[in-house]
């Protein structure tokens, strides 16, 4: 091949998208270096996912996109097609098949297409080693894939890009349900791809990650594009500007709260495999953020304060009183609310009506006089928390999936505070949603913290705890590592502490 | 916004495609044969409605709710032979309205605890109530067999003739008792904390119980409720043919899921309402009356009803194609 | 094997009360491990496996088929008058014609579903009444007695009698259903095709974009379902010496119970050959046993239904001996998706 073929893995010019009244993308331009690790940075419906749709074969592009693979000119496209010129996809839900083998799940493309025949699992495997000989991993190829964790499964899903000898992989959000060694282990990865002179093009919504693995950023925004930049000297909130248009709060709301009553104070909480002799207290009107990475034991203490779990050793204590939920119902009539971190699964039920799911918790308010749901009470809780919220919504009978990820978590916050509570527990609060639409989340979270609300807010998001926290716990294999004050710390000490 | 439009977002798009799916039905046939529009004919008809209606309300709630009772049939059969065996006990055709009543509250009490057997199993065991009422069925069908040795009993007091074949106020008492049960569903699906956790649990079972929904009791509520309405379907049979026979009725099992989906109920649970429910077993009703007097028989409605569901769901399908295209040409 | 074992617990622990079963029934009667027995229960159950594998390939490309047993009859009645009309034909024309008509019906539940993109439940629920309901009506339901020789003459693969002069023998039937077996077996797991129907009925959407054809898939799908209806109504004749139009009629949920029994999962992407023949035969074994012991024949189906409900509710309870010999690690709890 001629080398000047080789210098670009892919370049594309007026990509454009139109689905009926909204135009996707207008006229986007992209450029990745063969070996590169490229970033396309953009928020949630900016036009990402289409623009990978689009070079992978899955989308027609409109009239006068010009695509170019390898030097070669692309007039027609399709998902076989754009395989055959090593062009793979990683998508976010990995799109693999939890039943099957590892080695089933790696080979799945040489089982696919050309004339039905006996499946040749002995090669199929042989290369499926050789893949993960390549990856430095070792994984048993014989096990069904639901057996994996899921960081493991993005190795197979990684493994089945390089079984078809893609030299473009790109990868959809890789890193949103790993941990921080996980990740670290997944960039080891891509590195090595890159220095095996496979492009590898990264979307994901964690900034920090961008910065450290690649060498490029495209922002797109709107579907229009916003430029190229080298992550060199580039910074987070630079990048934050860039994606959504505007400047990011970035001024630290920490208050002393020591004064103040306490709310919540937990002794010595335990649970065996998952946190141990964990102590704090939350205030009246205080935010506390705990910071950890998953597996930490963050989540497994949230489970264990709604009664979702049984704790072996220690005590809640809400309000000056000893409580000991055994379930999420007995959590919620003492006052406990939990902003789940998984809104897709367990935060709201999507297809349901948006009124429906914000009254889930709070059925026993909106019965009438003979014991029956009253429409009237009903709507009108509803639109009061909405417009409180300011919920951008089309109808109050619509699906809560039809909204966008900020205004969905703003229905999950309704659902909960109409519950009264004492003690709003927020799980990772901004995943999924958009950047800019987080400092709307933050604005309605301080805002309550004003009403005299307590609140935990657990994150990995180590920026977000900073920002927003009045005391930041970092917790690390079950226990309460340490104590900081925003005021006293920097985000950098702090997430040179998380992720040591 | 002009009437009509006004009273089709009122009824729901559903309703108004049933209704006007019903009216073709009743116009098609009372042209086909004057027979149709009688009031002998309606007569009849509103004396069959009533047990697969009771059935169909059984396997609704199941259904609403992300699952399936495949037992209900045998249930309903298992349910009559308590009546009968209460009747039996207290002299038979002598029995009194007080053994009627024990019987009536035994029958209830069999069908509930069936049904709370399967749903303590879906709730607290996690198995799928496909396989969970499956096996019930055959448990009940063998021990309907076993109990009966495969006979009929009959040998019932004269008044349980009036309630399968008697007048209210002009209207036959079974159509009054699925009425009645109808109204029940509609408020119990709508107006209730149980039927408003049917749906949230249809959609997604893991984050109706993290949103508090007591799930589990939901379940169990859901599979008892459905085996005491299956109770009162089979108390009608009984009442009907003056007979309990074990297996009465299996034909109507697989009818009633073709009378939710007909109704416009999601497969996969969370979605339907009792109206267009209703409407559709009348629709089935109609088709089968009308067959039946211009001189097919059962079975040809049998085969009827299934292409019906078929062309209704291509119908759907197609109206729901036409319905994008439009919007995205706007 | 362990791998196996520990990759398909469901089969291995019928497996495991199957063994005990055979012994306990082989220890406590006299009758039960005798040749005159096996062979009787094979031959009994034969149909039902050809019908079950037939399930089994559906329920893997995750969908369901409600229709197979009406379908049968369908096969048979329609066999049974091309044969007439053509004068008697032969075996090979007998599995051509019975063949091709259950993979049109077959094919009929596919179109309907990946056409109308209807859910296979529905649509087979619907074929399921217009099969039955159209057998029905043209039929009058009129049994048919006067059938080509060839098709209701006994074939032995094997006869023999013991000291005691009772005949023990194995039909046709059951070298059609180890044929159907292995076919299956080798279809599902050593083809590609086999595996990409797994694989979509695991995740039809990754399936999607890994270029799997759907379409091709359900079609294959039920299409294989209805050829195993049309094979497994043409033995069934072979057996019974008639046509009964709703002779068939309510086995579809038997077959389905002891399919899902041995470990096919409903939703895809499960299930073993293997499997099929372990819930096919627990059933049988339990009811031949119950007879052996004598126990009054009304009781069976009694039994089996609690037997398959006990077997059902404690599927999910998790016998791990493992883990209470290992030191606990600092493992998290993860939602395990099923």
């Amino acid at each position: 091949m001629h080398p000047k073929d080789e210098k670009y893995a892919l370049r594309m010019k007026n990509v454009s998208k139109r689905f009926g009244g909204v135009q996707a993308l207008d006229k986007v331009a992209m450029e990745v270096k063969a070996g590169e690790v490229h970033c396309l940075a953009g928020e949630n419906g900016c036009g990402k996912s289409t623009l990978i749709k689009i070079v992978t074969g899955v989308y027609e592009p409109d009239d006068g996109t010009e695509i170019e693979v390898f030097g070669e000119r692309i007039s027609s496209n399709s998902p076989t097609k754009a395989r055959a010129k090593g062009i793979a996809v990683i998508w976010q839900d990995l799109a693999l098949f939890p039943h099957m083998s590892v080695a089933e799940n790696i080979g799945i493309d040489e089982l696919v297409g050309g004339r039905p025949r006996v499946a040749q699992f002995k090669s199929i495997k042989t290369r499926a080693q050789g893949v993960m000989d390549r990856l430095g991993v070792s994984l048993d190829l014989d096990a069904p894939l639901s057996s994996l964790p899921i960081a493991q499964r993005q190795v197979v899903a990684i493994a089945r890009s390089l079984m078809s000898d893609a030299r473009l992989v790109f990868m959809d959000e890789p890193t949103a349900s790993l941990t921080q060694s996980e990740t670290d282990a997944l960039l080891a990865i891509v590195r090595n791809l890159s220095a095996d002179g496979v492009a590898v093009v990264f979307v994901s919504h964690r900034l920090a990650e961008v910065l450290d693995i690649a060498e490029r950023v495209t922002v797109v925004r709107d579907g229009k594009l916003v430029g190229v930049y080298p992550t060199e000297g580039m910074s987070q909130s630079r990048l934050g500007e860039l994606m959504t248009g505007h400047m990011l709060e970035s001024e630290v709301r920490a208050r002393d709260k020591t004064g103040s009553d306490i709310m919540l104070r937990v002794t010595g909480l335990s649970r065996q495999d998952q946190f141990e002799n964990v102590s704090f207290d939350i205030k009246r009107g205080e935010i506390v953020g705990i910071t950890g990475l998953i597996g930490s034991g963050r989540t497994e203490l949230a489970h264990a304060l709604i009664g979702m779990t049984r704790t072996d050793q220690g005590t809640i204590e809400l309000d000056r009183e000893v409580v000991r939920p055994r379930n999420i119902r007995e959590a919620i009539a003492k006052g406990i609310a939990y902003v789940s971190e998984d809104r897709l699964t367990l935060g709201l039920v999507q297809p349901q009506p948006i009124a429906d799911n914000t009254v889930t918790s709070v059925l026993d308010k909106i019965l009438g006089s003979v014991g029956l749901i009253s429409s009237q009470k009903k709507n009108d809780l509803v639109d009061g928390w909405i417009e409180r919220f300011s919920v951008k919504i089309g109808e109050t009978s619509d699906a809560v999936s039809t909204l966008s990820g900020g205004n969905q978590q703003r229905v999950v916050l309704a659902k909960w505070l109409a519950t009264n509570p004492k003690l709003l527990i927020l799980d990772s609060p901004t995943v999924g949603v958009d950047v800019g639409a987080r400092a709307g989340i933050f604005h309605i979270v301080r805002e309550l913290a004003d009403e005299g609300l307590a609140i935990l807010l657990i994150t990995d998001e180590i920026t977000e705890a900073f920002y927003n926290a009045d005391r930041i716990f970092h917790m690390a294999d079950g226990r309460l590592q340490a104590e900081y004050d925003p005021h006293q710390t920097s985000v950098q000490q702090l997430e040179e502490r998380v992720y040591a | 916004m002009t009437t009509m439009k006004r009273a089709y977002t009122a009824l729901g798009s559903e309703n108004v495609f049933l209704i006007g799916a019903l009216i073709a039905v009743v116009i098609g046939f009372s042209s086909a044969t004057p027979l149709f529009m009688t009031p002998a004919n309606f007569g009849s008809m509103a004396f069959q409605l009533p047990e697969l209606g009771l059935l169909t309300l059984a396997m609704m709630v199941p259904i609403l709710s992300g699952g399936l009772n495949l037992a209900i049939i045998f249930q309903a059969n298992i349910s009559g032979l308590a009546l009968a065996a209460v009747l039996i006990h207290f002299g038979g055709v002598d029995a009194g309205y007080d053994a009627f009543a024990l019987g009536v509250a035994a029958a209830l009490a069999v069908g509930g605890i069936s049904g709370a057997v399967m749903g303590l199993v879906v709730a607290y065991m996690g198995a799928h109530p496909i396989l969970v009422s499956l096996a019930m069925m055959i448990f009940l069908r063998g021990l309907g067999e076993f109990l009966t040795k495969g006979g009929d009993i009959s040998g019932f007091p004269p008044f349980m003739e009036t309630i399968g074949h008697g007048y209210l106020w002009g209207i036959p008492i079974p159509l009054l008792i699925f009425l009645g049960a109808a109204v029940v569903w509609h408020i119990m699906l709508r107006y209730t904390k149980h039927g408003f956790s049917v749906y949230m649990i249809g959609s997604n079972i893991q984050a109706s119980e993290y949103s508090g929904l007591n799930t589990r009791r939901t379940l169990t509520m859901i599979y008892t409720i459905s085996g005491m309405v299956c109770a009162i379907a089979g108390i009608l049979m009984a009442a009907r043919f003056n007979s309990v026979r074990v297996g009465h009725g299996e034909a109507l099992l697989l009818v009633t899921v073709l009378a939710c989906f007909l109704g416009g109920l999601d497969p996969f649970g969370g979605f339907g309402r009792v109206v267009p429910v209703v409407l559709a077993l009348c629709m089935l009703q109609a088709l089968s009356s009308g067959l039946n007097l211009i001189g097919a028989n059962q079975h040809l409605s049998t085969a009827v009803w299934g292409l019906f569901l078929i062309g209704v769901m291509a119908f759907r399908w197609a109206a729901s194609r036409l319905h994008l295209t439009n919007r995205r040409r706007s | 094997m362990r791998k196996l074992l520990s990759s398909h617990t469901v089969e291995a622990r019928l497996f495991a009360v199957l063994l005990l079963m055979v012994v306990g029934l082989s220890l406590a009667t006299d009758t039960f491990l005798t040749v005159a027995n096996l062979t009787s229960l094979l031959n009994n159950n034969s149909v039902n496996l050809i019908w079950a594998v037939g399930l089994l390939v559906v329920l893997v490309a995750g969908g369901i088929d409600i229709s197979f047993a009406v379908a049968a009859s369908v096969v048979q009645y329609l066999t049974a008058q091309i044969l007439g009309y053509v004068g008697g034909g032969n075996w090979v024309l007998g599995f051509l014609i019975a063949g091709s008509i259950g993979l049109g019906l077959g094919l009929i539940n596919a179109a309907l579903i990946h056409g109308f993109k209807i859910v296979s439940i529905v649509i087979t629920i619907a074929t399921f009444n217009a099969f039955f309901g159209l057998l029905m009506f043209f039929t009058k339901g009129r049994s048919i007695y006067t059938l080509p020789d060839w098709w209701v003459d006994r074939i032995f693969l094997f006869e023999y009698q013991s000291a005691s002069g009772v005949w023990s023998e194995l039909h046709l039937s059951v070298a059609v259903m180890v044929a159907c077996l292995v076919a299956t077996a080798f279809f599902i797991n050593r083809t590609t095709t086999g595996r990409q129907l797994y694989a979509f009925g695991d995740n039809p959407e990754g399936a999607r974009r890994a270029g799997i054809n759907i379409a091709l898939m359900q079609a294959i799908a039920f299409g294989w379902c209805g050829l195993m209806a049309g094979i497994g109504g043409l033995m069934q004749v072979n057996i019974a010496k008639e046509v009964v139009p709703n002779a068939l009629y309510g086995r579809e949920l038997d077959v389905l119970a002891a399919v899902v029994l041995g470990g096919a999962r409903l939703g895809g992407g499960k299930g073993t050959v293997f499997g099929c023949v372990l819930g096919v035969l627990f059933v049988a074994i339990t009811q031949n046993g119950l007879n052996l012991l004598g126990v009054s024949p009304f009781a069976f189906q009694m039994i089996i239904g609690a037997t398959i409900l006990v077997a059902i509710s404690t599927s999910n309870v998790k016998i791990d001996l493992s883990s209470w010999f290992k030191p606990k690690s600092g493992q998290q709890s993860r939602r395990v998706d099923q």
